[in-house]
């Protein structure tokens, strides 16, 4: 994953191999290498036995048999074949696996859509136009502080603004603006997408703005003096160099969105289907395999779509 | 540079101001709703101002076992804290040099990160199971569960917390002189001395920072928890289920009390890192002070 590189080479660009903390010349020393495995040991320890082994875990048990309450441990590839049920004889119709694929993509779609313009003028604002390095340190932090708060709070608190009787809508009817309190401000689509932004738009600010501010003033003064207009120099300085914060971000929010279920279920009134939802349902109906194997399919869909958002990035860097 | 703020300065200024106003105004509007009078409702207008409905909560009285949930999460809380400073630290230390299986590690973390979190806490639960069978068939019959909050919890709010305690350690060993620990060692120090008298002092702030990050993620986490915790229910997991329930302010006067545990470590937090750069500011070094 060349994406991944970009992370590492942008969180560790400086580290010096070789000037670690083990050379002092005592007679019983450890190797460097088993001072590396102790110190990064418990870490590797808690990521196998609490992420790989469950992933490995999640693709065995999709292709187990089930029935009402248990998982029987015998090969079978019902887990897939019920949930894609009826994709091929409805055919051209969408099956059921198919219409809520186009639900989460078309609501990742937005959610990044708007997620990728808030935050990228956000973090230009926050990179290029506020000098002091006090009030960068204070308005960055203004916006990471709801990050470190309850999400499902954040969710509720939309509640009193948007729902039937809310500050919204009795704003809209007292103004005569419209006639009946809106409907499809509160458990619906609209809401759905506008909680998404408001929890995760912090996911875009923080790469880009990381982006921006490593890049070299001089650049920018550069492009003015050969006569650049401020639109030429955004599109073709500053967007470029803030590519991987850009692809940072949005593999973030992308990653997020698809396998959200949370506030798909909260905002949707429980009523929106969407990828992460299903395999909730599946699981609260105890249909372990079929839960796993929607997992390993959002995971291959997921791992897809980061594949191709870091070839885009690469394909751009050659030109 | 250009005298004086240009246009565009102002037009994102307010663009700005506007992005906050959006992230803080919902969750201010909660907060004041959490004060409603004994007869209010779930909107405004207020209908008088009390505090009944943050009373009724600690009373027991109300809609969750407050008390049993709250003790869980901050429990939950401060284990994963401890855990992930003390790991993310040791693992920043060993990502200074080169090691075998270090891009191993650096992609689990990652991976975790992004990883959707329903995936995650599915194969943890997956895992568990498999274990709790393995016990019953080969073991003890009448063994219950080995899933629980400081089991299959801890371990998936780990698979949370530590990915940004290792991304926080580079960034800080990404500005650190290590000459300071050269010479440290050529005055003689041990590396636990170099560490605990040079390095650790240094990053301290920082390392507060990581705890901030474990705590307030362990405190709020919902997706991860929701299919690995077991048996018992975290504080976010009570209010989630609410979310369908409830039609009196009671979920707003819960959404309160749990954000003002956030506000309270988060102000903590950061004035602890305020008082300990002023510290390092004015003892930190005299370099540049001249001679005797």
């Amino acid at each position: 994953m060349d994406m991944s590189e970009e992370v590492l080479h942008q969180a560790a660009p400086g580290v010096i191999p070789g000037s670690g903390t083990a050379r002092a010349a005592k007679p019983a020393r450890l190797s460097p290498s088993v001072i590396s495995w102790l110190q990064a040991g418990p870490m590797m320890l808690v990521f196998v036995a609490f992420f790989l082994i469950p992933l490995v875990f999640v693709v065995i048990v999709s292709f187990w048999d089930y029935n009402e309450y248990q998982l029987l441990p015998a090969f079978s590839g019902r887990g897939y074949t019920d949930t894609f049920e009826g994709c091929i004889d409805k055919l051209p119709e969408l099956c059921t696996i198919g219409r809520t694929y186009v639900m989460t993509l078309k609501l990742c779609f937005m959610v990044w859509a708007i997620t990728l313009f808030i935050g990228f003028w956000v973090a230009y604002f926050l990179a290029f136009h506020v000098k002091s390095k006090t009030w960068q340190m204070g308005l960055s932090l203004l916006c990471t502080i709801p990050f470190w708060t309850s999400n499902v709070i954040r969710m509720i608190a939309w509640i009193p603004l948007l729902g039937r009787n809310g500050l919204v809508n009795s704003g809209l009817v007292k103004t005569g603006l419209v006639n009946q309190p809106l409907e499809w401000l509160l458990f619906s689509e609209f809401s759905v997408v506008l909680a998404l932004v408001h929890l995760f738009t912090f996911f875009m600010v923080v790469p880009i703005f990381n982006s921006m501010v490593r890049i070299d003033k001089s650049l920018i003064e550069a492009a003015y003096d050969a006569g650049a207009t401020g639109f030429q120099t955004l599109v073709n300085v500053i967007i470029p160099l803030a590519k991987p914060g850009i692809v940072i971000g949005s593999i973030f929010v992308i990653t997020i969105v698809m396998g959200d279920f949370i506030t798909i279920g909260v905002m949707g009134g429980q009523q929106i289907a969407a990828a992460g939802k299903i395999i909730e349902t599946r699981v609260n109906a105890l249909q372990f395999p079929a839960a796993a194997a929607n997992a390993v399919i959002l995971l291959i869909i997921t791992f897809l779509i980061i594949t191709m958002m870091s070839r885009i990035v690469d394909i751009k860097k050659e030109l | 540079m250009k005298e004086g703020r240009s246009r565009s300065f102002y037009v994102l200024a307010t663009f700005f101001a506007a992005y906050v106003l959006f992230l803080y105004g919902p969750m201010i509007a909660i907060y004041v709703l959490s004060f409603q009078g004994p007869q209010g409702g779930l909107t405004f207008p207020m209908n008088g101002v009390s505090t009944f409905w943050i009373a009724k909560l600690f009373q027991g009285t109300g809609i969750v076992d407050l008390g049993a949930a709250f003790r869980r999460s901050l429990l939950l809380g401060i284990i994963v804290m401890i855990v992930t400073v003390v790991l993310s630290v040791a693992a920043g230390m060993a990502f200074r040099r080169k090691f075998k299986a270090q891009s191993i590690l650096f992609y689990s973390a990652i991976a975790s990160l992004i990883v959707p979190s329903i995936i995650t806490s599915l194969g943890i639960s997956l895992e568990f199971r498999i274990i709790d069978d393995l016990i019953k068939a080969h073991w003890n019959e009448n063994f219950e569960t080995s899933m629980g909050l400081l089991t299959s919890g801890l371990g998936a709010h780990l698979t949370w917390t530590l990915p940004f305690g290792l991304l926080i350690m580079f960034a800080i060993f990404n500005r650190f002189d290590p000459r300071l620990e050269e010479a440290a060692r050529d005055l003689g120090a041990t590396p636990w001395q170099t560490f605990r008298h040079v390095v650790l002092p240094i990053i301290l702030p920082s390392v507060i920072g990581i705890g901030l990050f474990g705590f307030t993620l362990s405190w709020d986490e919902l997706a991860r928890s929701s299919q690995a915790i077991g048996a018992v229910n975290t504080l976010p997991l009570d209010l989630q289920g609410l979310t369908t329930t409830v039609t009196n302010p009671d979920i707003y006067a819960l959404g309160t009390v749990i954000s003002a545990v956030s506000f309270t470590v988060i102000t903590l937090a950061l004035g602890t890192i305020h008082v300990l750069n002023k510290r390092q500011a004015a003892k930190g070094s005299d370099a540049g002070q001249g001679l005797v």
